[in-house]
């Protein structure tokens, strides 16, 4: 399977990605922010960083970078797409996904290790993983703080479209390990299509017991997964 | 024509740079401050932009309407 990792000015996650894509059996390839096209692939990556050196608001100058107008067709044309960390600010600066990221609440950076519950794997992203799992992913950002309006809320809560929550050891989600402030202790949503998945925790970061935790890969095993379903049918 | 763009955080979003510099000036012995909001300004300089142009890119680039509000002065 292809897969395309973004590169901005200032990414700084795409080779943890490619790594991480290639031990898990993709073909991985840079695409530059100034290409015109992510077509052809089977998967679109937009890694962590600071794109654009988080000039503006995070993702806002990426979202106008010429190779997004490209990554939003393939997006509409069902190819999955995978936002972590300035990936995510970047899909919801885009439009790929609702909402938007703001500071977090104690104007910290925080890079830490948190839980995670599955809250959905009726998708792409987490079907090697079961509801009510809990990840250990670590995180590292200063605006993760997800906000939406109430009718958004509602509608992703309806949809089942948040896909992680920040949670403790025990899969219970409190106000007490919510990191940032963020509401409702959302850490990844997806779009209404499940095509599209941005979280603010890094999985390529937890791919191997050495770095503490392996449970990133389920991520990356259950694209694979899903792609190969696909291509199958 | 010169222009400044206001972008401020919307009323209904939590504002923790506002809430940091609020509490900071009440140390500092102004117990009155009641609220502070942190939002930014963009000065430009445009040849040939018109007004609608304007409120555009304000609207799609400079700010971000889920979390942001923004004013235009046009100042010449």
């Amino acid at each position: 399977m292809k897969a395309a990792i973004i590169r901005f000015p200032g990414s700084n996650c795409d080779q943890d990605c490619e790594l991480v894509l290639r031990e898990q059996g993709f073909q991985p390839e840079y695409v530059w922010h100034k290409d015109a096209s992510a077509a052809g692939y089977d998967l679109i990556v937009l890694p962590g960083g600071f794109s654009y050196g988080d000039y503006l608001r995070c993702g806002a100058i990426a979202r106008f970078s010429p190779v997004m107008k490209s990554v939003v067709e393939q997006a509409a044309k069902g190819v999955l797409v995978l936002g972590i960390c300035t990936g995510f600010q970047i899909l919801c600066e885009s439009g790929l996904l609702p909402g938007a990221l703001v500071r977090n609440r104690d104007l910290r950076f925080i890079c830490e290790h948190v839980r995670l519950r599955v809250e959905n794997n009726a998708n792409p992203f987490l079907s090697a993983a079961s509801v009510g799992s809990v990840l250990n992913i670590p995180i590292a950002h200063g605006e993760g703080n997800y906000v939406c309006d109430a009718a958004t809320l509602a509608q992703l809560k309806a949809e089942n479209r948040i896909l992680v929550r920040y949670c403790d050891k025990n899969g219970n989600v409190t106000p007490e390990v919510n990191p940032n402030g963020t509401t409702e202790n959302i850490a990844g949503i997806c779009n209404a299509a499940r095509n599209v998945f941005g979280l603010m925790p890094h999985p390529e970061r937890a791919c191997d017991p050495l770095l503490g935790s392996n449970d990133g890969r389920l991520i990356f095993q259950s694209i694979l997964a899903a792609l190969n379903k696909a291509k199958a049918a | 024509m010169k222009a400044k763009v206001i972008v401020m955080p919307k009323q209904s979003i939590l504002d923790p740079q506002g809430v940091a510099v609020r509490d900071a000036m009440r140390h500092h012995g102004l117990p009155g401050v009641k609220s502070a909001r942190v939002g930014k300004v963009i000065e430009l300089e445009l040849d040939g932009t018109t007004e609608a142009q304007l409120h555009e890119i304000a609207r799609d680039m400079l700010s971000n309407p889920v979390v942001e509000d923004y004013t235009i002065q046009i100042q010449s």
